[in-house]
């Protein structure tokens, strides 16, 4: 083949590369907005009809068509709250177990034990929830629960083992591993200079994690634990098993509620008439549009650190 | 005791007490994990044999049967999730790593990306529904794979840019510097220089979804016989198990710890798998 002739081919070769790969990149932000667009035109049957009264009214009656969003708001909000309380401080636990204590052969080993942890997909989380915890709960914990905390309106309401309390719990197992490995990989981003000088001052472990590592690590923590919030807004499955069901909001933390996810997962199918399809598609550009926010605001502080994003 | 000592004992309490407390939280996440492995695997493990794996299910309430379709179901939409996801995602992060860079539209394409990692799989699940369910008039197969491959795409888009960008720039430089178009500088030295990483990505993004319920739950349905159509509805292992555990019969949780036994045993294989790989390349 002639030189010149090689040269255009090779031209065009490149051309048509660029444009494949920038036709796909470009594939993803159009892929974004389409899912909100989407979403919006299928709402907006049930915008029309309730408007805003569809955030803060709470009821939810298929039968006489009417939509009230509250309950399952409530309840995602709630329960993803309740998983943040108790995964909060046994992520950063393993993660400063992870890279400041742990013997280099324990290191490896608790490291993968801890993805794996998070590579088990979420089904398995809610049915082992539904047929193993859930009993326990129910015979073991919660009756004493009622019993000697009942005084306090959170921890009161019928000891099924299923409910707002248990749905966070098992919230809070699957999203440890998240929140555990990020900030592992941010603790492991403070420059070991810093940390020696905190020693060679003559600082104990504690008082350089304390005093070092998390002052120069905020952001990129607090980063991390909103992320574990976006994760645990949008969980379904865990939730659908656990949290029971019941569109009603009540402040005990063992009774029965729903989340924006299991209310889609369990209703989804049956709904026949437009309004109700297009009540539930509301519910799912709310949960859309709640993530994005929390899950761009932990993009923005987790950016500092420099960590390059997902893949758990 | 002097107050000075007395400071000192203070220190070394709280740091052993801090310390402690920091133990007993990776023995608690490790203690879970164990206790989820065991009850999976000495309820899911006697639920297999030999129908498990060879039959249709069996009527409700009627004992025997097995998840044949199911087990079949779920590697075709896995499959054809993954064709049409994989390249999609890995050209789109050669854009990132090779063209893009630090321009505007690249950082805009990791942003997007990076939140659909983690937006909720339901809503992708609602998403297909309305663009290819609801249209075309009825759940279908290659809905469920479009869901899963959409779940798919931004995390092997940020691996395989990750990846690509471990190749060195001389190594880009030696081979243009030969006169190879930039195209297959691409295609011939940096994939090849960063096949083993794309490869881990892609088997933990294949891993990942494939064990996901909620896209699947109104997009490639259910089907409780065989299917070979990409456009009727299909069985897959995590629907079925859905539905069994949620069910009344006895039978039914246990198919469903069998098949839960099953979608957890590939998984994990397949992310120690990925990660001894990673190790082997590191080592």
């Amino acid at each position: 083949m002639p030189v010149i002739d090689r040269h255009k081919a090779d031209k065009a070769g490149d051309a048509l590369f660029k444009g494949v790969s920038y036709f796909f990149a470009l594939l993803v932000i159009v892929l974004m907005a389409l899912i909100f667009v989407v979403l919006f035109k299928e709402s907006l049957l049930s915008i029309r009809a309730f408007g805003f009264k569809f955030i803060y009214t709470s009821v939810w009656d298929p039968v006489a068509g009417e939509f009230g969003a509250l309950p399952a708001i409530w309840g995602t909000i709630v329960s993803s709250i309740i998983a943040i309380v108790i995964a909060v401080p046994v992520s950063l636990g393993i993660a400063i177990f992870l890279t400041e204590m742990a013997p280099k052969g324990l290191k490896g080993p608790i490291g993968t034990a801890i993805e794996l942890l998070a590579s088990i997909p979420s089904i398995i989380y809610g049915m082992w929830g539904l047929f193993i915890f859930a009993p326990l709960l129910s015979e073991y914990v919660e009756p004493y629960m009622v019993d000697y905390l009942g005084f306090i309106p959170l921890f009161n309401g019928a000891p099924l083992g299923i409910g707002m309390l248990p749905a966070g719990f098992i919230l809070a197992i699957m999203i440890i591993p998240f929140i555990s490995s990020v900030s592992r990989d941010i603790f492991q981003m403070v420059p070991p200079i810093l940390k020696e000088s905190g020693y060679g001052v003559g600082a104990t472990r504690w008082e350089v994690i304390r005093k070092v590592v998390l002052p120069y690590t905020r952001s990129g923590i607090i980063g991390a634990v909103i992320l574990g919030l976006g994760r645990a807004l949008g969980e379904t499955m865990a939730v659908t098993f656990l949290i029971g069901n019941s569109h009603r909001i009540s402040l005990a933390l063992l009774d029965p509620a729903t989340s924006i996810s299991a209310t889609l997962a369990n209703e989804f199918t049956e709904a026949v008439e437009d309004l109700y399809l297009s009540s539930l598609v509301e519910l799912g550009l709310i949960l859309f549009v709640i993530t994005f926010i929390v899950l761009a605001l932990a993009k923005l502080l987790i950016g500092r650190f420099s960590y390059k994003g997902g893949n758990l | 005791m002097d107050a000075q000592s007395f400071h000192y004992m203070r220190r070394k309490f709280y740091n052993l007490l801090a310390l402690s407390v920091s133990v007993l939280s990776a023995g608690f996440g490790i203690f879970f994990l164990f206790w989820i492995l065991k009850d999976v695997i000495s309820f899911g493990l006697p639920a297999l044999n030999g129908s498990f794996f060879t039959e249709l299910p069996a009527p409700p309430g009627a004992e025997g049967g097995g998840l044949a379709n199911a087990i079949f179901g779920t590697i075709l939409i896995t499959v054809v999730a993954t064709v049409i996801g994989v390249p999609s995602g890995i050209l789109a992060g050669t854009y990132l790593s090779e063209y893009g860079r630090k321009s505007r539209v690249a950082s805009v394409v990791r942003f997007v990306s990076d939140i659909l990692v983690s937006a909720p799989s339901i809503v992708v699940g609602v998403f297909v529904y309305a663009l290819l369910v609801k249209p075309f008039g009825g759940f279908s197969a290659i809905a469920g794979a479009v869901a899963l491959s959409i779940i798919m795409l931004p995390v092997v888009i940020r691996t395989s840019e990750e990846m690509l960008k471990l190749v060195p720039d001389a190594t880009r430089e030696a081979a243009l510097a030969l006169g190879a178009p930039h195209w297959k500088v691409t295609v011939h030295v940096v994939y090849r220089g960063a096949l083993r990483g794309i490869t881990t990505g892609v088997m933990l993004a294949v891993a990942r979804v494939s064990g996901e319920t909620a896209p699947l739950l109104f997009t490639s349905f259910n089907n409780s016989f065989w299917n070979f159509d990409m456009s009727e509805p299909t069985a897959t292992l995590t629907v079925t198990i859905f539905n069994y555990a949620m069910g009344p019969y006895e039978d039914w949780h246990q198919k469903a710890w069998g098949g839960a036994f099953l979608i957890t045993a590939i998984v994990l294989c397949v992310t120690l798998l990925s990660r001894l790989i990673v190790r082997r390349k590191a080592a």
